[in-house]
């Protein structure tokens, strides 16, 4: 792996880091309102995919999306705005944290229901594929979603129809407040089902970035090159609660003392020192990444509040909400 | 020329002729292709088109509408047969809370264009689970148009303008009415959302009615005229989002009086929708109270003797619509 994409990757996680530790911040102050879910703890999943990336391939990922949809290049300024409510907000204030969007970066959309983007990815995926054009569809997706139908039947037609897609499970132990083991009857929620539909049993680190990047790249590769779909399951950590101002103190001390030790961010920079990295650009990298989202702070904070008339817009094609003559 | 033609082979000219425009209108769904689907509307389709673009699906409705979805977002235009519109609900999440809602969440940035065609309605003795009439479901979603033909002819234009426009439609054939048959102008058709038609001109009395209800209206209307000198003017909603008010309002400002058509179970039915909106811009003209005529509120009955009384019918309209003249 070059130098080159290692700085990639490591400004990638410290960027959404920070940036998640903003939005949390922002949260408890209230300028961020009704829910938000964090991916703090969980950054090396979306980068490590998001660096494999061409710039017109497709990611669909969930309400727990801020970090997937920065990853793909969506200007800060405007995921931050969004989660303010501001009408500079990537989706001018009406999608919110839940529903970032940014189709002009291949983000296709933050879903709020569990499991039903994934068929949605196989759509494009087959839109792909009818085009012929060599886009490849990327769905993010967490462990609780393997137990919906919709991940089966997704999974099942994408594999019928030999589609470009990739299906990553960001598996943190939890779905919500329950413990996925509890509820699922095999170990790996998406690797051990993998066999099912034919696929490869894949599990990777999701707090390694690099091993993550490896995986999704042979993935990405295989499906831009017409073999099919792929499905890994990245074993990652929340290193906060489910939403809100969710402590996650259902989970055993031991266990997030374990994930803690484990984090991706300062793990993956003493990697980066071991290889010989100067500590002066990753720390160059860290004072950047905390400029940028300051000024997206800054910017969301005096970005105007979205004009009234603008709720009434956009339920159709022709811009209006109209339904009678 | 006309020629005249079943409702049941609308379904394939239509899709043909929009499949033959634009080579981003694809077709998927359960039973369509090799088997031309189970009502036989999508007879030959397959053939003309080829694999490719006329789909056989597994039994999974969320794959087939999020398939469909994923293709619109992303320069298609895809048909999406759900067999029987009962069976939105194990994709009601894919049409109400994702298809319908994504283009407003983006604030303008994904378009959905995608028409879902699905055999609606009872009359065929299908039972409860193969028999509901469900364009109320659709209706009350923002986002979604909602269009129900009831001739051969309708059927394409409004299929046509569907196809083409960049809203998602869910598109409501009655099942009952695949066997009726209808004159079909030659060429392309092409009708507009969202513009009902007077079907029979009246002076005493307005009906509106949609799909099924349509006929039964007509025939009513016609012996409304023969035994009780009554004069009926009968509308076809044809599409319930966008909705025709002005042609309603008209009428009935003329008539007088309102009696509504549905097949719906009586709650929430859209009738009760065109009875509130008459109610609030048409009271002062108004001579007897606004009526409306439903399927009670009971799910549909198998035998034939039983659904023939809970379906709306020509004798129930006769009587209703008589009673309500006075």
């Amino acid at each position: 792996m070059s130098e080159e994409t290692r700085l990639g990757l490591y400004r990638q996680v410290v960027r959404l880091r920070r940036f998640e530790e903003r939005a949390y911040r922002l949260f408890m102050e209230g300028l961020v309102k009704g829910t938000s879910h964090l991916s703090l703890g969980m950054e090396a999943v979306a980068a490590g995919v998001a660096e494999a990336m061409n710039p017109d391939d497709y990611t669909y990922c969930t309400y727990r999306g801020h970090a997937h949809t920065l990853a793909r290049g969506t200007p800060m300024d405007g995921v931050m705005a969004e989660l303010l409510g501001r009408a500079n907000g990537v989706c001018a204030g009406k999608g919110g944290s839940m529903h970032l969007t940014s189709i002009e970066h291949g983000v296709m959309g933050s879903y709020a229901i569990i499991g039903a983007h994934l068929p949605i990815a196989v759509g494009s995926a087959w839109s792909a594929q009818l085009r012929g054009s060599d886009q490849v569809t990327v769905c993010f997706f967490g462990d609780g979603a393997t137990n919906i139908g919709a991940f089966h039947e997704a999974l099942n037609l994408a594999v019928v129809w030999n589609l470009p897609v990739v299906f990553v499970c960001e598996n943190n132990l939890w779905m919500e407040y329950t413990a996925i083991a509890d509820v699922t009857a095999v170990e790996h929620p998406a690797a051990d089902r993998a066999a099912a539909y034919g696929l490869e049993r894949i599990v990777v680190d999701g707090n390694d970035p690099e091993a993550v990047h490896l995986e999704a790249k042979k993935a990405i590769d295989k499906a831009r090159s017409g073999g099919g779909p792929t499905m890994f399951e990245a074993m990652t950590y929340r290193h906060g609660g489910h939403s809100r101002a969710d402590p996650g103190d259902y989970r055993p001390k031991e266990e997030v003392e374990e994930w803690l030790a484990k984090d991706p961010l300062p793990f993956y920079r003493q990697r980066l020192l071991d290889l010989g990295v100067d500590a002066g650009v990753l720390d160059e990298i860290e004072q950047q990444a905390q400029a940028d989202v300051d000024a997206a702070t800054e910017a969301a904070k005096n970005g105007p509040l979205p004009d009234i008339d603008s709720a009434f817009t956009d339920v159709w094609a022709d811009g209006g909400s109209s339904w009678r003559n | 020329m006309a020629e005249l033609i079943t409702y049941r082979e609308a379904v394939a000219k239509a899709i043909a002729q929009e499949m033959r425009r634009d080579e981003s209108v694809v077709f998927l769904g359960e039973d369509i292709a090799a088997a031309g689907g189970v009502f036989k509307a999508t007879k030959g389709l397959l053939d003309e088109f080829g694999p490719t673009r006329v789909r056989d699906t597994p039994i999974s409705e969320e794959a087939i509408l999020g398939a469909a979805m994923g293709a619109a977002m992303t320069g298609m235009r895809p048909i999406a047969e759900i067999m029987f519109s009962d069976f939105l609900a194990t994709c009601w999440d894919i049409v109400a809370v994702e298809i319908a809602k994504s283009r407003y969440m983006t604030a303008g940035q994904v378009k959905v264009p995608l028409v879902i065609r699905t055999a609606n309605g009872g009359g065929l003795r299908f039972g409860a689970q193969h028999s509901q009439a469900v364009e109320n479901w659709a209706m009350m979603i923002p986002g979604l148009k909602v269009v129900a033909p009831s001739t051969p002819a309708d059927l394409i234009g409004l299929f046509a303008a569907s196809v083409r426009s960049d809203d998602p439609v869910l598109f409501f054939e009655q099942k009952s009415l695949y066997p009726t048959k209808g004159e079909v102008p030659d060429g392309e058709i092409v009708d507009e959302l969202g513009v009902a038609k007077t079907v029979r001109k009246g002076d005493d009395v307005t009906i509106v009615a949609l799909a099924a209800m349509v006929p039964r209206a007509v025939t009513a209307a016609e012996r409304l005229q023969e035994e009780h000198g009554i004069s009926a003017e009968v509308i076809d909603l044809r599409s319930l989002v966008p909705m025709d008010t002005r042609t309603v309002l008209e009428s009935v400002s003329r008539t007088s009086r309102l009696v509504t058509v549905e097949e719906n179970p009586r709650l929430c039915g859209w009738g009760a929708e065109v009875v509130s909106i008459v109610g609030e811009e048409c009271f002062w003209d108004l001579d007897a109270p606004l009526t409306r005529i439903t399927t009670p509120h009971v799910p549909l009955p198998s035998a034939d003797t039983l659904e023939d009384e809970t379906l709306p019918n020509v004798d129930r309209i006769t009587e209703t619509v008589a009673k309500v003249v006075g």
